[in-house]
């Protein structure tokens, strides 16, 4: 039997809520006991993956943003999604650097550091529906070796 | 944006998190505190920093190719572990300088 758990949440589009979204997160990870880093790099994912919907799904109009996480033993997945404008051409998007917002000096490292600090990241998206994020991690990966160390 | 400036360089004392939510506030100020004073040299301490993603790396590169065109540079002083992949990972060390403090 798999040891499983979920949660969804749903929050306005606002910038305001980016910290939100990822301390929340943050703390429905814990249960999986990770380590400091482990949790940085999930806070990391999710604040890309938020942003993305707020400024480029919903070009800043207030709409709703939903995360669900789901927790399978060891493995932690967020889905991220918007139901705004959707991408064209995703594997564009995802191309380091690339951005369809100079101008806003984003930096086009959005995807690229979701990929460097998660272990999966797959990108659903329609244009004119919508875009869904999906994301997962094994937490404590090579934990194992320290606790069965003996003195 | 706490900020300090001593003749043409502007040292810019980041927050505890440097998101998108505040990069926008910070873009604005920084500009105007660099125009109005001739900066040359951008100091970005990561003093009081924990969290930063790629808006933060947006702040870094959008003020250094502001003062790249006049011959300046961008700083990171008091950066931790977790800011250093970040920049590491996003290149941005590749035009800027990040000051390591001796150690003991």
């Amino acid at each position: 039997m798999k040891n499983t758990n979920e949660m969804e949440i749903r929050f306005e589009s606002r910038s305001a809520n980016e910290g939100f979204a990822r301390v929340s997160v943050a703390a429905f990870m814990t249960q999986l006991n990770p380590t400091v880093e482990e949790v940085a790099d999930v806070k990391t994912a999710v604040s890309e993956a938020v942003t993305n919907a707020i400024i480029h799904g919903y070009d800043s109009e207030v709409e709703k943003v939903c995360i669900r996480c789901r927790i399978e033993d060891n493995v932690f997945m967020v889905e991220v999604s918007d139901t705004g404008k959707g991408i064209e051409n995703v594997e564009e998007a995802m191309r380091p650097m690339f951005t369809t917002k100079p101008e806003q000096e984003r930096s086009g490292m959005g995807f690229a550091f979701m990929e460097a600090f998660m272990d999966s990241v797959e990108v659903e998206s329609e244009p004119g529906k919508g875009t869904r994020v999906r994301m997962k991690k094994s937490i404590g990966k090579g934990r194992e070796i320290w606790t069965t160390q003996s003195l | 944006m706490k900020y300090q400036v001593q003749e043409n360089c502007l040292t810019i004392y980041l927050p505890r998190e440097v998101d998108h939510h505040n990069a926008e506030e910070m873009k604005r100020e920084a500009d105007a505190v660099i125009d109005r004073n001739h900066i040359k040299y951008v100091i970005f301490d990561f003093e009081r920093t924990d969290f930063m993603d790629s808006s933060g790396i947006g702040v870094i590169m959008g003020r250094y190719k502001t003062i790249s065109l006049i011959g300046g540079e961008v700083w990171a002083v008091h950066a931790n572990a977790r800011i250093r992949k970040i920049l590491t990972l996003s290149g941005a060390t590749k035009i800027m300088q990040i000051y390591e403090e001796e150690k003991l």
